[in-house]
């Protein structure tokens, strides 16, 4: 346990001193954010109706975008194989960086959902299960990422590759994280949404990491 | 049985006497089909004429549903035991099923539009089909992603198995929701809502659709075999 400790330790400190692109995430979350209020129009009533969608959509992609070195530079200078030979199992290895990403990436996109949710003046109400939502939805984005990552790793021309692999996996997350919202928004319960997500979290806490340190494994070979 | 065609030329031997049977019958079994589906079967009271695309729509989904269970099935064996075909079958069957899935993505607009007045609708089951889609395109472009064959295949079995959970969404999303595409009258737990001069063609369909995906998954077999020696010879002579 000490071990996966020190490893997510040694990944924040590394994106915090600016080797991995944390910062630049939160600007293309809001970045991105506007865009759609360009494309759809100042319509606030528009806006307010497509709101939730707006920032699961954009959380979504803001996440894929920092997946994608996840693995390389461990790849890349051998560390990867030593992790390998090392007495840590591999699943412990994959639940780390997992862990590390949702720190770095997840934690943003939670900071920044009621901001944007500002931008397109959802209602008061929307606040909290937007939160709780974005809480329990994150780390999901980051385990099933690091599933992705690890299997399109080492590969040519990669390019758009991990995210078509992984944007289908995303999509029950991105259902239930949206019906949260909405739901709020037409004054229903949303609470057996919020326990979907939870189910879906603990089914990819204890699935995820395992098919990772599988992929992984072939990624050393 | 299994152990038996580990070794490639084994296989390839029983594809050569297989595959002449086979395209014979499925041209047969194809033109049963659309003999009875296109002239001689009955017209719906309600749909008129253009319930005959159902002899099309129908078989080509449950192929892309049991070509991708087939997928996984292989794509597990292929992790688990190493066998060596099971992962080129893998990979030689995601193309079918993927074709498969577009058949049934067209030929249901084409049905949607004069009956249900649209193109597409994002229903519960056109939702997920579409979603079948993309796990095989994924597939298919993480199986040719790596230079080396046995990673890709090693690769996109993982993904298949991770999105297996889609079939039975697509499956049981007609009976969950209750949206706009029809409930099963077929593969449920009571008797076939369908009347036996429909039924028939029906099944006949599906039986040409699967000896069609037989024979076109022999071929890719065969040929991905090929491609194998070819590399081989090609290292070879590097040497």
């Amino acid at each position: 346990m000490n071990r996966i400790g020190l490893l997510i330790i040694k990944d924040v400190k590394l994106a915090l001193q600016g080797a991995s692109d944390t910062g630049m995430t939160f600007v293309f979350l809001l970045l991105a954010c506007t865009l759609f209020q360009f494309s759809i129009g100042p319509d606030q009533t528009l806006l307010i109706k497509v709101g939730g969608g707006v920032i699961w959509v954009v959380a979504l992609l803001a996440t894929i975008l920092s997946l994608e070195r996840l693995f390389i530079t461990d790849f890349e200078d051998g560390t990867l194989e030593q992790y390998f030979l090392s007495p840590m199992s591999l699943v412990f290895f994959a639940l780390a960086k997992a862990i590390s990403h949702w720190l770095t990436t997840g934690l943003l996109v939670i900071i920044s959902a009621p901001i944007i949710a500002l931008l397109y003046s959802l209602p008061n109400e929307v606040f909290l299960p937007l939160f709780l939502s974005m809480v329990i939805g994150t780390p999901i984005l980051s385990l099933i990422g690091t599933l992705g990552a690890a299997l399109t790793l080492g590969a040519k021309r990669s390019g758009v590759l991990m995210p078509l692999i992984i944007l289908p996996l995303y999509i029950p997350v991105l259902i239930f994280g949206t019906l949260v919202i909405y739901n709020v928004m037409y004054g229903h319960n949303y609470n057996s949404f919020l326990i979907v997500l939870i189910g879906l979290l603990l089914l990819s806490l204890a699935l995820a990491p395992w098919a990772t340190a599988c992929a992984l494994r072939q990624a050393i070979e | 049985m299994i152990n038996y065609f580990s070794n490639p030329n084994r296989f390839l031997k029983l594809t050569e006497k297989l595959l002449p049977w086979l395209v014979g019958l499925t041209i047969l079994f194809f033109l049963v089909g659309v003999y009875f589906g296109l002239l001689y079967s009955p017209a719906d009271y309600q749909q008129g004429e253009t319930v005959r695309i159902m002899y099309v729509h129908v078989p080509a989904a449950w192929l892309a549903l049991s070509c991708y269970a087939f997928m996984a099935a292989m794509g597990a064996l292929s992790l688990t035991y190493k066998h060596p075909l099971a992962g080129i079958a893998a990979r030689s069957a995601a193309p079918i099923g993927a074709g498969f899935t577009v058949i049934v993505i067209i030929t249901g607009s084409l049905w949607g539009k004069p009956i249900w007045g649209t193109w597409w609708v994002w229903d519960a089951r056109l939702s997920s089909v579409l979603v079948l889609f993309f796990l095989y395109l994924g597939h298919i472009a993480l199986s040719h992603a790596f230079e080396n064959p046995l990673r890709g295949i090693r690769a996109s079995a993982i993904l298949a198995l991770v999105g297996l959970v889609n079939i039975p969404i697509i499956k049981f999303s007609v009976d969950w929701w209750n949206t706009l595409h029809q409930p099963a009258s077929l593969t449920r737990f009571d008797a076939p809502a369908i009347d036996p001069s429909m039924l028939i063609p029906l099944i006949i369909m599906a039986l040409a659709f699967f000896l069609y995906f037989l024979t076109i998954l022999l071929v890719r077999i065969k040929s991905e075999l090929t491609s194998q020696k070819i590399r081989a010879i090609n290292i070879k002579m590097i040497k």
